[in-house]
């Protein structure tokens, strides 16, 4: 079972990851589903890590919304093709993804990645992998509401070096 | 040749381009010169040439520079993507 939607609407992670779990296709093989919803935060991404404490931080850079372009046809080739590779380094049992676009507020729901295997090992690392891949891969960009005004967000090295340690052999052990 | 080219995101916004048919001259034959041909014609379109680490595709899958462009493609440029 492959599921790759691009959408406005928001989505239910319980209902999805039951469906993964109980897909008849899998024939009751399904041991485990691992799953990954990220969300849109209500700070920048450089102040995220000084928000702590139990109190959210009252900043004049709270992000008031954010804004997910695409881009239509590629964006779900680029999934299909990460999911595709993501079964053939393990041995999946179902791949659900799911990317918002248009216009969310914080605290909104904007990915989800769902992955079923016979064990947990498979579905934890293709899980990590998809996302990966996705935020490296395919052709979405955010963009800032602040009381500033708008802004395009940049690109974090960080995320270039996640994807790029799966090229290392013996990393996809499973 | 000809070729339909996006743009998207910050790229699309300092254009104020969205998408565009274009013929480039006989010497273009990949997307790098594509790139260098379209940032020429025009003050307005030097974003093209300076826009740090840009990305390409062509027909909708991610491409290098020296990709071989061919007739009725579709192109696209781009900033790093920050989905997810």
């Amino acid at each position: 079972m492959r599921t790759i939607r691009v959408q406005e609407a928001d989505f239910d992670a319980g209902v999805e990851q039951a469906a993964l779990a109980a897909d008849p296709e899998a024939l009751g093989a399904v041991g485990a589903v691992a799953s990954f919803v990220g969300y849109v935060r209500g700070v920048p991404a450089g102040e995220a890590g000084k928000v702590g404490g139990g109190g959210m931080a009252v900043s004049p850079e709270n992000i008031a919304a954010m804004t997910l372009e695409h881009y239509p046809g590629m964006t779900e080739a680029a999934l299909t093709e990460i999911v595709t590779e993501a079964e053939a380094r393990w041995p999946l049992l179902g791949v659900t993804v799911i990317h918002r676009v248009g216009r969310l507020s914080p605290g909104a729901q904007i990915v989800l990645v769902a992955v079923a295997s016979a064990h947990r090992g498979a579905a934890f690392a293709a899980c990590e992998f998809i996302m990966d891949f996705l935020k490296t891969r395919a052709p979405f960009w955010k963009r800032e509401e602040t009381p500033q005004g708008a802004r395009w967000v940049d690109a974090r090295e960080a995320d270039d070096a996640a994807a790029a340690r799966w090229a290392q052999p013996g990393h996809d052990a499973g | 040749m000809r070729v339909t080219v996006l743009y998207f995101a910050s790229l699309r916004e300092a254009l104020d381009c969205a998408r565009e048919e274009v013929t480039p001259s006989e010497d273009v034959r990949t997307l790098a010169e594509l790139r260098s041909w379209l940032a020429g014609r025009a003050p307005r379109w030097a974003p093209l040439a300076t826009l740090p680490n840009m990305k390409m595709a062509l027909n909708q899958a991610m491409a290098r520079p020296d990709a071989l462009l061919v007739d009725g493609a579709e192109v696209a440029f781009f900033p790093p993507v920050t989905g997810g």
